[in-house]
């Protein structure tokens, strides 16, 4: 029962809002302690831990291509070329992104989208070009680019993982059938999991789907909202 | 053969050049503690390979993943002040060049699929080009390079520093964020060596009502998503909910269909994914990468989609795996 008491270290520490990497730190340190691994034993749990879960770094390689672009103004071309598309709305758009998303990843092409590679370089740009174009081709207000720039990354995340499991190959159904057919001696099948996934699959796409066009309702009100405060601004600030 | 080791070098050999960068960039507050802390994890990289074959000691390794935890846990790294373009240059610039800027980013994605789809089944005298079970990685990293070299050459950009110091200025206002993935990982498979799963399972036969199949379900599901929660990983829930609910009472005591319970099972732990700042590499790195003042607005954009789809993921057992 006590080594639960790291689970809770990690809750407590998120919870108030520690820094993050303190909170892993003394959460490993402590389960480790109540697991009764010996120090030496806690220093190699990190070491075997960090050495196999390299992958999950990598994609740093790809920020000095991103960032060579940026500096010759790919997020700029990318709000022009969104700006020809004249009926584009935020939420249209993010709902197009999110259905090329889980179909992409359905068929395995996890790598083609994420917040390195599409989100910050196109997918944000885009979206925040539709909106001000919305916005009379004002830049957004603080407080509606953060959403709208939110929900795409929200749209590629929630695209992935409920397109990628359709997929057979993907580390998921490759747990899943590990995991069972060790564990329990039968057999299961990726290409019966990937089916069963179509179901949740569709229901995201509904779901998410809808919110992302209702969006375009919540980003007008909002907008109408801060052109309205900056008016009556500044008309205090004439009539002063 | 290609290797994926090979890729680790050259992500480490990264680190370690902009670390470099780092001691000598005067702009920044912190260039020390900066230093320190991406210099370590390039030498992190590249001494794993050792590690992983068991050659090397993990111990230091051990050691040096704590000292990093430190360096950003205490706030010792910084920023310096990027030189770059400013945004009226950056529009003419995009004027200049047009949409033969979207080639050198379309590049990764396509060379990444390509490696996975295609160069995945060649081999040279019977020995694959690109190791087994790392297409994907080499994909994305064979995938960078030839987009750095098509950036270059679309954009007539002969000094190779210029993509080093614009990917460095990423790297530095991303910060620490960009480990905390690597660290959750980390954590797991601590929680994994010192018995948290089997704990969990003791606790859940317990709560567990007999016989009642919704609830049953229900458990599985919610279970399935907080625990995803607490770890930041629907894969290291997964094994600890199935023991305790998803095999023994779904599958056997209630006869469902194996292959439906953990399908939809692993989704609804995804639903968890989507709400915790513990999944940093989906929530908190984008936040980051985006600059958002506010690093929990991905998780509130995703929040009523995640709690609807745990709704449908639970129906869907409930209703077509029994």
């Amino acid at each position: 029962m006590v080594v639960l008491l790291g689970v809770l270290v990690v809750i407590l520490g998120f919870a108030t809002r520690r820094n993050p990497l303190l909170v892993v730190g003394v959460a490993g340190i402590a389960t480790g302690l109540l697991g009764e691994l010996s120090p030496v034993e806690i220093l190699r749990a990190f070491g075997d831990g960090f050495a196999s879960s390299r992958s999950v770094t990598i994609f740093a390689i790809t920020l000095p291509v991103i960032g060579l672009l940026e500096r010759n103004g790919l997020q700029q071309q990318a709000r022009t070329l969104i700006g020809k598309l004249g009926k584009l709305t935020t939420g249209r758009f993010l709902a197009l992104y999110l259905a090329l998303r889980q179909l992409t990843a359905a068929f395995g092409l996890q790598s083609i989208g994420g917040p390195a590679q599409s989100v910050r370089p196109m997918i944000a740009p885009m979206a925040e070009a539709a909106a001000e174009r919305r916005n009379g081709g004002r830049p957004l207000p603080e407080r509606v680019r953060e959403k709208v720039r939110s929900h795409s990354s929200a749209t590629d995340t929630v695209g992935l993982f409920f397109g990628e499991d359709c997929f057979l190959a993907i580390g998921s159904i490759l747990l899943i059938t590990g995991f069972v057919n060790s564990t329990y001696d039968t057999h299961l099948e990726p290409l019966s999991l990937a089916l069963w996934a179509v179901p949740t699959a569709v229901c995201a796409f509904l779901i998410h789907g809808a919110r992302l066009l209702r969006l375009d309702g919540t980003l007008d009100r909002e907008l109408a909202a801060s052109t309205a405060d900056s008016a009556t601004e500044a008309a205090q600030e004439s009539a002063k | 053969m290609i290797k994926s080791e090979w890729f680790f070098w050259l992500v480490g050999a990264a680190f370690l050049i902009m670390a470099l960068q780092m001691t000598v960039d005067r702009s920044n507050p912190r260039r020390w503690g900066s230093a320190a802390f991406w210099g370590l994890l390039g030498i992190c990289f590249v001494y794993s390979t050792w590690v992983v074959d068991k050659s090397l000691p993990a111990e230091p390794l051990g050691v040096a993943v704590l000292a990093m935890i430190c360096l950003g846990g205490f706030e010792f790294t910084g920023k310096g002040v990027p030189r770059t373009t400013n945004e009226r240059e950056r529009t003419e610039l995009a004027a200049r060049w047009g949409n033969k800027l979207f080639i050198p980013a379309l590049t990764i994605p396509l060379v990444a699929v390509l490696c996975s789809a295609v160069l995945d089944k060649w081999s040279i005298g019977g020995e694959p080009v690109l190791e087994d079970g790392s297409e994907t990685i080499l994909g994305l990293g064979i995938g960078a390079i030839i987009a750095l070299g098509v950036g270059m050459w679309v954009l007539h950009e002969r000094r190779p520093t210029v993509p080093v110091h614009a990917g460095r200025s990423l790297l530095e206002s991303m910060g620490w964020a960009l480990l905390l993935p690597q660290l959750l990982a980390v954590l797991g498979s601590i929680f994994q060596a010192a018995g948290v799963g089997t704990q969990v399972g003791k606790i859940t036969e317990q709560v567990l009502p007999d016989g009642q199949r919704l609830a049953a379900v229900a458990l599985y599901c919610v279970g399935m998503a907080v625990f995803t929660i607490i770890m930041g990983n629907a894969f290291a829930a997964f094994p600890v909910m199935t023991a305790a609910v998803g095999w023994p009472v779904l599958v056997e005591q209630m006869d469902g269909n194996a292959a439906a319970v953990m399908a939809v099972g692993m989704l609804a732990g995804f639903c968890g994914t989507l709400v915790t700042p513990m999944a940093a590499n989906f929530n908190l790195v984008p936040a980051a990468l985006l600059e958002l003042k506010d690093q929990y607005g991905p998780i509130k954009a995703q929040a009523p989609t995640a709690a609807a789809m745990l709704g449908c993921n639970i129906a869907i057992i409930y209703l077509f795996a029994f």
